[in-house]
């Protein structure tokens, strides 16, 4: 990736994570961080958002939300698994409740370990997601032309 | 007056870091009803004593939730140790309350910015989460982690502080003072602030007993059910501790607690730091707890009153750990608040019991 095209929004949703990744996902957003400066803007809406930032493990109450807000979401589209809960659900593996990572539930491109996820490692996550977000926006294109 | 319809209100919704599902009944604009429905991030945490052993557990007692992470593993281990009759040394409560205040500092100041960007103030929501980055410069330097610390043990703390580094907190708070008071005369001195805190969602003093409020959200109601008042560990040897309370009972009154207890908090640290004793800062922990042995701690989270409850079998693993959580106890007056409220004010009702979800459902 040489240059970025535009700038990604991202959406944040709470698996069933300790919120220790959640405020990290914040912390990243303000001014120590800062990554609205290169105009990554946390949006509340799915249907804005082109990177799905979730954070914690699936359950069986929150796995229809998260596959709705990802359905919700306009192609090209990127999932970031944000801590380790997300990756594999990591310290909550045992519990009776949890089935395990976000790609139980949709597809996952990013894997970003760690617990609590410090947001260095986020904005490592995007950056990269970011690679990949131009690559099916490429891949799209192609599509549309062969079609 | 319309027909009423039933409006959903998260799990997702830009307002909420986390989680929570309200149906809203509304009339027109008003709320004449409220539902709300839990369970998003329901893990299972007090079934897993049962497979991780008294020393392990504390890894997952902090990972209850990662905003209160510290009070957590203060609170289990604390229970722990009153299960095995053990006594910490003095220099090891001191460090625990220490850090607990320090927690509450970095918990009131995320709550701030997430009230203020739920009315609207985005450049206050960003001036408090950057001094909140100054309290989890010094978290990182006590105990390398930001905001999972990992930092209690059954029987103490891992690190001791020493004399310069307390000296550096004192130091780093001084500094951070005069720029929260900054912060403080925006939230409590702004017309445009005022004008979306003041007067809503009223609950009585009554009100806050029936519905067994706990925290600054019953504070706010001129409720004293501070915990800190009791003097357990460290706080006993406080020159004077006086709980913040309002009379205001709404928003404002709420946000004005909080406030407030930022520089209470910033007090109490800097008495603890000068009356710290010398001493050891841990003791070894052996044996397991014994077959029918119960105790319960209770301890002042950022959002109030969690009680903790432990009972052995004899063996390294405990037979049953169950804890009330602050916002357990708060969501039913926060579902009276709501009630008769604008929609509007939804956002600011429900941010400021400042929800926990994570300590809820665990």
């Amino acid at each position: 990736m040489s240059s970025v095209s535009k700038s990604p929004w991202i959406i944040h949703y709470d698996g069933s994570s300790c919120n220790g990744c959640d405020i990290e996902v914040l912390a990243a957003l303000t001014p120590l961080y800062d990554v609205e400066r290169f105009g990554i803007v946390n949006t509340g809406n799915p249907k804005h958002a082109d990177i799905f930032l979730v954070t914690g493990g699936i359950n069986e109450r929150n796995i229809d939300v998260v596959r709705e807000i990802y359905d919700q979401m306009v192609e090209p589209k990127v999932v970031v698994a944000c801590g380790v809960c997300a990756c594999t659900a990591g310290i909550f593996k045992d519990c009776y409740n949890i089935i395990g990572g976000v790609d139980k539930a949709i597809p996952v491109d990013v894997y970003a370990p760690g617990c609590a996820i410090r947001p260095e490692a986020i904005i490592d996550a995007v950056v990269e997601g970011i690679g990949i977000l131009e690559e099916k926006s490429k891949k799209l294109k192609a599509e549309k032309k062969g079609a | 007056m319309g027909k009423a319809q039933v409006l959903p209100f998260g799990p997702q919704h830009p307002v909420l870091p986390e989680p929570l599902h309200l149906d809203l009944v509304v009339e027109d604009e008003t709320v004449v009803d409220v539902l709300p429905q839990i369970g998003f991030i329901h893990r299972g945490l007090e079934k897993l004593v049962e497979t991780r052993d008294i020393h392990q557990y504390i890894y997952v007692a902090e990972r209850i939730c990662g905003i209160c992470a510290f009070g957590h593993s203060y609170g289990y281990a604390e229970t722990v140790e009153r299960l095995m009759d053990v006594e910490i040394p003095p220099r090891a409560q001191y460090l625990r309350s220490i850090m607990h205040e320090l927690s509450r500092i970095h918990s009131h100041l995320l709550w701030m910015g997430l009230a203020a960007d739920a009315f609207g103030f985005e450049s206050l929501f960003m001036h408090c989460w950057r001094l909140r980055e100054r309290i989890l410069d010094i978290f990182e330097a006590v105990a390398g982690g930001r905001v999972i610390l990992s930092y209690t043990l059954i029987g103490g703390v891992t690190k001791d502080i020493d004399a310069p580094m307390l000296q550096a907190i004192k130091d780093k708070l001084n500094s951070i003072k005069k720029e929260y008071q900054e912060i403080c005369n925006a939230f409590l001195k702004d017309t445009s602030v005022k004008n979306r805190l003041v007067g809503v969602g009223y609950i009585s003093p009554e009100d806050a007993v029936q519905y067994g409020m706990v925290g600054p959200f019953a504070r706010a109601s001129n409720l004293n059910n501070d915990v800190r008042c009791l003097g357990l560990g460290a706080y006993g040897d406080l020159a004077d501790f006086q709980p913040i309370l309002s009379t205001d009972g709404d928003c404002y009154g709420r946000v004005q607690v909080r406030a407030e207890e930022v520089l209470q908090s910033i007090s109490i640290i800097e008495e603890l730091i000068d009356k710290i004793p010398d001493g050891d800062f841990y003791v070894p922990v052996k044996g397991a707890p014994a077959a029918g042995s119960e105790a319960c701690s209770i301890l002042e989270q950022p959002r109030g009153e969690v009680y903790y409850y432990c009972s052995g079998n004899g063996t390294k693993n405990l037979e049953r750990m169950r804890i009330r959580t602050p916002t357990t106890q708060n969501i039913a007056g926060m579902t009276m608040a709501l009630k008769g409220c604008d929609l509007a004010d939804v956002n600011m009702i429900v941010l400021t019991i400042d929800p926990c979800i994570s300590c809820t459902e665990r």
